[in-house]
């Protein structure tokens, strides 16, 4: 059974009469990295919210299963205890709420939908300054609010410290790239890396080839217009960084 | 009021029609006539054996009161009340004058156990170390069914008792002391108190003493048609200390009730006063029916050099709330707080905040205030901060900020400012934000569920009044306002 499979999902604004997925087809193996590439405004971002529950978009056809249960019936919540994470392209600031707590919150949420007990603080303490220091997290950062004063590349290294912790089956990087420079890009790429098993999965969205000389992707997936337009080994990637998408969405077209 | 967690853990799952200390107790009462007249007043004073100048001190505010006219310049809306429409006076019949525990009606002691205050003093040592005892006066309806510790307090010297109590056994501090603070003449729903108020606490600190424990009084309205007019007058005198805690709660019922008390607070040289306040009266069902119109007057007087008052509220029940605890810096080098946390959910209506008056030099106040609306509710912070001629160095700082959880609720903020003195500086900032459904979405992604997050969200932006807030109340008062808020997305 795949990890995840998508079956011509349909989506558009709930409020709006603005369709952004049209049909959309999409396979991830267990154990497989696969990029999604794609021009701005084709639907990566919608895309990635549609699989983790938001309400500003309605599901009008297609299904999306993961582990063979279809989740697009079950709240956020739900679906995040059943092993989704959505690493956010601009992860959200929640002032007067500590890091240690929100991460603490998280993880017991998570763990009580699992029918486990709360983990003990001095074990939760522990997990947590290990990663955290692997991610060049400091114990200041550990002590601030939720994304708070974060520069942009601290926001995206605190969001693989949440997906180090919650340890999700599959896990949606939405431009975790963008922002970083090389040092931040290779820290994140290790903790990306460190964490790849047999029985876990990733999607990786990115408009650059240079996050994938770093996390090797097993396949790419170009989407364009709310498709998966074309679907290829690590040289399509490649090949759009030199081409661009003009060529192949055209062809698509 | 020991910890109430597993009472409160059963609730967690309701809504907001289903208030978790609405139930009533079957008791039988003696009830004075209905309405408000002179011999009401009479009668209340008769039946509690006041002292003469009692009486007249009385019948002066009653009729002073049928001169005044209701104030209409708090923001918050409802019927014209009819005052002789309710009953003055209720208390257990039972209950006369109780000398010990065992006179009590098990029905009460039932009562406030349910509630999570066991009275018997065996059943709270048992579970509570001793730095942790909290002495509890009990206020049913119109009367104190108990006071506990109170022998242990007079060791120290500590005067602990019912108002109505303290009259007999301490006349002299009475009569120097009540409406020193809140006059007769003071406002309508004050005036009113003075002339029928019932019942209340009385504590006095003697000069020195540090009281060694947290005391505390439990407000409970069970008869229906009944207003609950409550007085509490503290005395902290020279250098001494006292930390005071005072929680409330009614049955749902259709009709709302009155509850108008007054609370004075007189702080001498180098002596504190710290009063919290975790107000959770019944607020109506969702659609705005039935519910507790709280129309209170509390103020301190930092009557002495470098005395200290520091007001702490949480307040998530009541249908109206009608409130502003302040604090008369009159001692040179005195002190004011104001810590509130103001949550309104359903069709509430908060009207709620401080006046700090500053009158003697170098004296300070700080104002932090945290209101938070959601359902259709409104939620108003009203100000005051001002510094006469002679309040040089005034200072104070004001920081309010308001929250607000879906679309149809409404925050409001008013801050007056006068200052006499050029040699003052007042500071003021004020925010209003929204929980957003990013960050809802944000939350619920990670595994919190919606009523997890909007809790988590709320913490984070009361945690700063919360700690002000004794121990033992904050993990309580952390799940009220989460209670409090459970229906208010979605
Ligand atoms: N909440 C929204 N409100 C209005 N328009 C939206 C919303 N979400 C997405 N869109 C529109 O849908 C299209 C796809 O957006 P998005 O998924 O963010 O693209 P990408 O991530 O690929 O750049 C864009 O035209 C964008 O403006
Ligand atoms: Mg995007």
């Amino acid at each position: 059974m795949s990890l995840l499979e998508i079956k011509n999902l349909t989506a558009k604004l709930a409020d709006e009469d603005k369709q952004i997925l049209n049909g959309l087809n999409l396979t991830v193996e267990k154990g497989q990295v696969a990029a999604i590439m794609g021009p701005n405004g084709s639907g990566k971002s919608t895309l990635s919210y549609v699989l983790a529950g938001r309400e500003d978009y309605e599901v009008t056809d297609g299904e999306a299963l993961l582990d063979g249960e279809n989740i697009l019936e079950l709240s956020p919540d739900e679906r995040a205890a059943k092993g989704l994470f959505l690493a956010f392209q601009y992860p959200i600031e929640i002032p007067g709420v500590g890091q240690m707590t929100f991460l603490k919150a998280a993880v017991n949420a998570q763990r009580r939908k699992n029918g486990l007990d709360d983990m003990p603080t001095p074990e939760f303490m522990k997990l947590v300054n290990g990663r955290a220091k692997e991610l060049g997290i400091s114990p200041d950062m550990l002590r601030r609010s939720v994304n708070v004063g974060f520069s942009g590349g601290e926001k995206k290294r605190n969001e693989i410290l949440q997906m180090a912790l919650l340890q999700p089956k599959l896990a949606i990087l939405d431009e975790t790239d963008s922002g970083l420079d090389i040092d931040a890009l290779k820290i994140v790429a290790d903790g990306v890396n460190a964490m790849r098993s047999p029985d876990r999965g990733f999607v990786v969205i990115t408009h650059y080839q240079r996050l994938l000389d770093y996390i090797k992707p097993d396949v790419v997936h170009v989407l364009s217009a709310g498709r998966i337009i074309k679907t290829g080994g690590p040289d399509l990637a490649l090949e759009l960084e030199a081409k661009g998408y003009a060529d192949i969405v055209g062809k698509a077209a | 009021m020991p910890a109430v967690q597993e009472t409160v853990e059963q609730v967690r799952a309701i809504d907001i029609d289903q208030y978790k200390y609405g139930f009533s107790t079957d008791i039988e009462m003696e009830l004075a006539p209905k309405g408000l007249s002179e011999d009401i007043v009479r009668y209340i004073s008769a039946r509690k054996n006041e002292p003469a100048w009692m009486l007249e001190w009385r019948l002066d505010a009653y009729r002073r009161w049928l001169t005044m006219r209701e104030p209409d310049w708090a923001r918050v809306d409802y019927p014209q009340i009819d005052f002789q429409d309710m009953y003055y006076y209720a208390a257990p019949k039972s209950n006369a004058a109780p000398k010990s525990l065992d006179e009590i009606d098990p029905a009460i002691l039932e009562t406030y156990k349910k509630l999570g205050i066991p009275l018997r003093e065996q059943e709270i040592l048992a579970g509570v170390a001793p730095e942790n005892r909290i002495a509890v006066d009990a206020v049913f309806d119109s009367v104190s069914v108990v006071t506990t510790f109170k022998e242990e307090l007079k060791k120290s010297g500590v005067i602990f008792s019912s108002i109505s109590e303290a009259l007999h056994e301490h006349p002299e501090l009475v009569k120097k002391y009540i409406g020193s603070v809140v006059p007769t003449t003071d406002n309508y729903y004050a005036t009113l108190n003075a002339a029928v108020f019932s019942d209340g606490s009385f504590v006095y600190i003697p000069p020195g003493v540090r009281c060694p424990m947290e005391l505390s009084t439990y407000f409970r309205i069970n008869e229906q048609k009944t207003g609950q007019f409550e007085r509490t007058l503290i005395i902290a005198d020279k250098g001494s200390y006292v930390s005071y805690l005072e929680g409330c709660t009614a049955p749902m019922r259709d009709e709302n009730q009155l509850h108008a008390a007054v609370v004075e607070l007189i702080a001498h040289d180098d002596a504190e006063i710290k009063y919290s306040t975790v107000q959770n009266w019944y607020p109506g069902d969702s659609q705005g029916k039935g519910g507790i119109y709280n129309f209170v007057t509390k103020r301190g007087d930092c009557r002495g050099a470098r005395s200290k008052i520091s007001w702490t509220q949480v307040e998530t029940g009541s249908a109206i709330t009608w409130k502003y605890p302040s604090c008369i810096l009159r001692g040179d080098d005195s002190q004011g707080e104001f810590y509130s946390i103001a949550v309104s959910n359903g069709a509430q209506q908060v009207d709620s905040g401080t006046k700090m008056i500053h009158l003697g030099k170098n004296t300070r106040s700080r104002i932090i205030s945290k209101g938070i609306s959601a359902g259709r509710s409104q939620n108003t912070y009203r100000g005051l901060v001002s510094a006469h001629r002679r309040a040089t160095n005034a200072k104070n700082f004001t920081n309010c900020d308001s929250l607000l959880i879906g679309n149809a609720c409404g925050a409001h903020t008013v801050p007056y400012i006068e200052s006499k003195t050029a040699s003052a500086v007042f500071e003021h900032e004020a925010t209003t934000s929204k929980v957003s459904e990013d960050q809802m979405f944000y939350c619920m992604q990670r595994g919190l569920t919606q009523e997890e997050a909007i809790a988590l969200i709320v913490n984070g932006f009361v945690k700063d009044v919360l700690q002000q807030l004794p121990m033992e109340f904050m993990v309580e008062a952390q799940k009220l306002i989460a209670i409090s808020l459970e229906g208010s997305v979605g």
